[in-house]
C-alpha cells in the first residue's frame, strides 16, 4: 500500500475510531475534575492550618505542605487507588502536586521489572523530568531578567 | 472566636474552589484538545512560572492559599518565586533560586518514589 492509498486507509480507520468510541461527557468530566480538584487542594489547605498551628510559616510551612501531599500521592499510587481516581476525576488528579507525585511513582514501580538502575530509577522521569527542565530553564530564565531589572 | 471559624471555613471554600477551577480549565482543554497528562503537566507549569514573573500569581496565592499552591501551577510559582527573591542577592542567587526553592518537592517525589518502587509491585491496569 503506497501514497493516496495508505492515506485513505488512515483516514478511514480514524473515522471507524472515533464512531466507536464513547461520546466525551464534557459536563460530566469537567464538574468531577473541579469536585476533586478542589477536595485535593482543601486538604492541602487543612495541612497547612495544621503545620502552622505546629509552629511552621512561610517557605518551610510551603515545602512541608507540598511534601506530606507528594507523600500521599505515592503512597496511593503504590496502592493503586490513584489510578482508580483518576479514571473518575481526570485532571482533577492529574494538575494537584499529588498528580506530580503519580507521575514520577508511576513509572518507577512499572518499570521495576527492568531492574532498578535502568528501569526504576531511569524511568523515574519519563514525565516529571520534562517538567524540571522546563520549569528550571524558565526559572533561570526569570531570575537572570530580574537581575537586569 | 466565631470570627475566626468564619474565616478559616472562608479559606477553605476559596481553595476548594481556585483549586477546583484550575483543575477544571485542565479539564476542559484535555476534552478539546486532547492533550496528554505530561503535557497539561508542563504547560500548566509554566504558565505558573510565566503569571508569577508578572506579578499576577502572589496576589491568587495569598487570596487562595493551598488552591494556588497546590496545582502544579504552585510548583512554578515556587521556581518563580526562587528566582525572584535569588535576584535580589545577585546573578548566581537568581540562577540557583529556581531549584533551591523546588528542592523539597523534588527531593521528595525522588525519595517516596524510591521507596514505594521497592514496596509494591506493579498491577495490571483495570479500565
Amino acid at each position: 500500500m503506497t501514497g493516496r492509498n495508505a492515506q485513505n486507509c488512515n483516514e478511514n480507520y480514524l473515522k471507524y475510531v472515533s464512531a466507536l468510541a464513547p461520546p466525551t461527557k464534557h459536563f460530566k468530566n469537567c464538574l468531577s475534575a473541579f469536585a476533586v480538584g478542589g477536595l485535593i487542594c482543601s486538604v492541602g489547605q487543612f495541612f497547612r492550618y495544621m503545620l502552622g498551628y505546629a509552629g511552621l510559616s512561610g517557605d518551610e510551612l510551603a515545602g512541608a505542605v507540598s511534601v506530606i501531599l507528594i507523600f500521599f500521592g505515592c503512597l496511593l499510587t503504590g496502592l493503586g487507588v490513584y489510578d482508580r481516581i483518576g479514571r473518575y476525576a481526570g485532571a482533577g488528579s492529574i494538575v494537584p502536586i499529588t498528580g506530580f507525585a503519580n507521575s514520577v511513582t508511576s513509572p518507577a514501580i512499572e518499570f521495576r521489572t527492568e531492574g532498578y538502575i535502568y528501569g526504576t530509577a531511569a524511568k523515574m522521569f519519563t514525565v516529571a523530568g520534562a517538567i524540571i527542565v522546563y520549569g528550571v530553564f524558565s526559572g533561570v530564565l526569570v531570575g537572570i531578567v530580574y537581575c537586569l531589572l | 472566636m466565631t470570627a475566626e471559624i468564619v474565616a478559616i471555613l472562608l479559606m477553605y471554600i476559596k481553595a476548594f474552589a481556585v483549586g477546583g477551577a484550575i483543575c477544571m480549565t485542565a479539564q476542559i482543554i484535555i476534552n478539546f484538545t486532547s492533550l496528554t497528562s505530561g503535557k497539561i503537566l508542563v504547560y500548566f507549569m509554566l504558565a505558573g512560572v510565566a503569571l508569577t514573573a508578572l506579578g499576577l500569581y502572589q496576589p491568587l496565592v495569598e487570596f487562595a492559599g493551598a488552591g494556588a499552591t497546590v496545582p502544579i501551577c504552585g510548583f512554578g510559582y515556587l521556581l518563580a518565586n526562587g528566582a525572584i527573591k535569588g535576584a535580589e542577592k545577585g546573578l548566581f542567587y537568581a540562577v540557583s533560586g529556581p531549584l533551591t526553592a523546588a528542592s523539597a518537592g523534588v527531593t521528595a517525589a525522588v525519595v517516596f518514589s524510591l521507596i514505594m518502587a521497592l514496596l509494591f509491585h506493579s498491577r495490571p491496569k483495570r479500565n
